[in-house]
């Protein structure tokens, strides 16, 4: 537990410390969508990491809260926070219902299904327009807090990085709890889970709506960092980018989808400044990584280092 | 009276054309150790399955102290008090003993619920963990990983975490398969320890320890119960020789 609140305390540190690192606002606001881009991806490493069960749609998680906020801002006088809680909530709702649906089966057939299910919730963001602007998508401006201009980038780095700790505090305490052994317990021996009296079903829905609750989270910070939603937020390509990130990574780890996001995030947003063909670049990371690490970068690293460390000298007889 | 600890009523299992069981009727009573035997293929283990709902019957009443349980989830069978082990040894090997065990202690409970706090820091866990492991002479090893351990230590492993969910009716499917004489002679004494408060339907090959154990013995053969009786009857029985004993 001590060790856990003295690297919560370090990350802290590191975080608030960043923007004075950085060279200049660009940068920020590049750390900025790698924070969001790292909270969707440790809510999907609740399914994979600690369920081992994949999804290609978690996407809709991003989107539909993005949407919901944007709206709501937009055709009511409900206010920001009121706005935050409900979009927060329509995610979370969605994950529920979603998970009733992608829970009927495992392995391939639950990709198959998560694939379905963010398709469709694609198809309708395209398509919904009255509601959802179609293809030229929802606009919203960030919140306005007393005394603090989130439109300064150094300062919305800051509001991101504390919910991105939050968060991160909160997965390292599932982590560590008996909700997440039993998690991963059904995930290596569903059959003897449930002999032994655990509701692995309820249990690993549970998770998905907690996953859920998490993405949209991010969907939130996202409609704020970008002040824009269309249907490519919710689309297979940025569901498999999330998935990438928590593979590259590595599953389960906890620091392993930020790596992941981090990786993704600057060779899209900083390497694309200067290489064409960026996306062949990714291709490449995920190649030499998946051959060189393939339970990912942060596995690997700590093998790496595990292997170089100095064994203790045999005892003398 | 005294409900049985398990009546099974005319069960029935098919799969497409080959019936697994055939109207299979068992009473084990409160504190009786039940021996099954048979050759391969006699449908015990699919018995087992069907008891405690891994698979579903087509016909017939599953009841376990009095309860009917055909049709129920599996964790209403383990509420019932029903525990079992697997023919295969089914463990969580990258784990310790330790937290295999606590794993079983808080099956069925509101703990594995708890979103916070340490899974195997747990004092009320661990001391359930540790009394459960203690029971099978396996208290100095709860911090090893389970795939480092003897299969011997894994066999009696499964029984720890069968016994930390304070079963009150146990099915024990082949528990001596593949141990050496010495660590037969331990699981066979760990058995042997249970309480009488504990009821077993076992099916074991090992037929010295296993008429040792059983006050009566059911004998199966194409799905069907060929007979039942005492040790003395069953093996006096000429059917037994023919069905079993002889291959």
């Amino acid at each position: 537990m001590r060790r856990g609140l003295a690297t919560a305390a370090a990350v802290a540190i590191a975080l608030g410390a960043l923007p004075w690192l950085l060279p200049g606002s660009f940068y920020v606001a590049i750390a900025t969508h790698v924070l969001v881009a790292g909270v969707l991806a440790l809510s999907l490493d609740i399914l994979i990491g600690a369920c081992g069960m994949s999804s290609l749609g978690h996407a809709v998680y991003l989107g539909v809260p993005a949407y919901a906020y944007a709206w709501l801002v937009a055709n009511t006088g409900l206010g920001v926070a009121l706005s935050a809680v409900l979009a927060v909530g329509c995610g979370t709702a969605l994950a529920a219902g979603f998970g009733v649906l992608a829970l009927r089966a495992t392995g391939l057939g639950f990709l198959m299904i998560t694939l379905a299910l963010g398709q469709v919730a694609w198809g309708l963001s395209y398509r919904w327009v009255w509601l959802t602007g179609g293809d030229n998508g929802l606009r919203a401006p960030r919140p306005v807090l007393p005394g603090v201009d989130l439109t300064q980038p150094t300062a919305f780095y800051y509001l991101v990085a504390a919910v991105f700790l939050v968060a991160l505090t909160c997965l390292w305490q599932v982590s560590q709890s008996p909700f997440a052994a039993c998690l991963r317990g059904a995930r290596d021996q569903p059959r003897r889970m449930r002999m032994l009296g655990h509701p692995v079903w309820l249990m690993q829905w549970a998770a998905f709506v907690m996953a859920g609750f998490w993405g949209s989270v991010a969907g939130l910070l996202y409609i704020w960092d970008y002040g824009f939603i269309s249907p490519q937020t919710m689309s297979l390509q940025q569901s498999a980018e999330v998935l990438l990130m928590v593979v590259l990574g590595g599953a389960g780890t906890l620091a392993g989808p930020v790596v992941g996001a981090a990786v993704i995030t600057v060779v899209k947003t900083v390497i694309s400044s200067y290489v064409d063909r960026w996306s062949t670049l990714l291709g490449l990371v995920f190649i030499v990584t998946v051959m060189f690490m393939p339970r990912g970068i942060v596995p690997g690293c700590r093998r790496l280092f595990s292997a170089r460390a100095p064994r203790p000298a045999p005892a003398k007889a | 009276m005294t409900a049985p600890a398990l009546h099974v009523d005319g069960l029935s299992k098919r799969f497409g054309g080959v019936a697994a069981t055939r109207d299979v009727s068992l009473t084990v009573m409160p504190g009786e150790r039940r021996l099954l035997i048979g050759p391969n293929g006699a449908g015990k283990t699919t018995l087992f399955n069907l008891i405690c709902g891994d698979l579903v019957a087509d016909a017939g009443s599953i009841q376990v102290f009095g309860r009917e349980l055909r049709g129920k989830p599996i964790r209403a069978r383990t509420a019932a008090g029903l525990g079992r082990t697997y023919q295969v040894l089914t463990l969580f090997p990258g784990e310790t003993l330790l937290h295999n065990v606590a794993l079983a202690a808080i099956g069925g409970g509101r703990t594995g619920w708890v979103p916070w706090g340490s899974f195997t820091g747990r004092a009320d866990i661990r001391a359930r963990a540790r009394a459960a492991l203690a029971q099978v002479g396996l208290e100095q090893q709860g911090e090893c990983v389970a795939s480092e351990t003897s299969y011997g230590e894994r066999r009696r492993l499964e029984l720890a975490m069968v016994l930390a969910q304070g079963p009150r009716l146990l099915l024990l499917d082949e528990p001596l398969a593949g141990l050496s004489a010495a660590e037969r002679v331990t699981v066979r004494a760990v058995l042997e320890a249970l309480p009488r408060t504990v009821s077993i339907v076992l099916i074991e090959h090992d037929m010295d320890v296993a008429l040792a154990l059983a006050d009566r013995i059911t004998l199966l053969n194409f799905g069907s119960v060929v007979l039942e009786g005492t040790r003395a009857e069953v093996v006096a029985d000429p059917r037994t020789r023919e069905v079993y004993l002889s291959g």
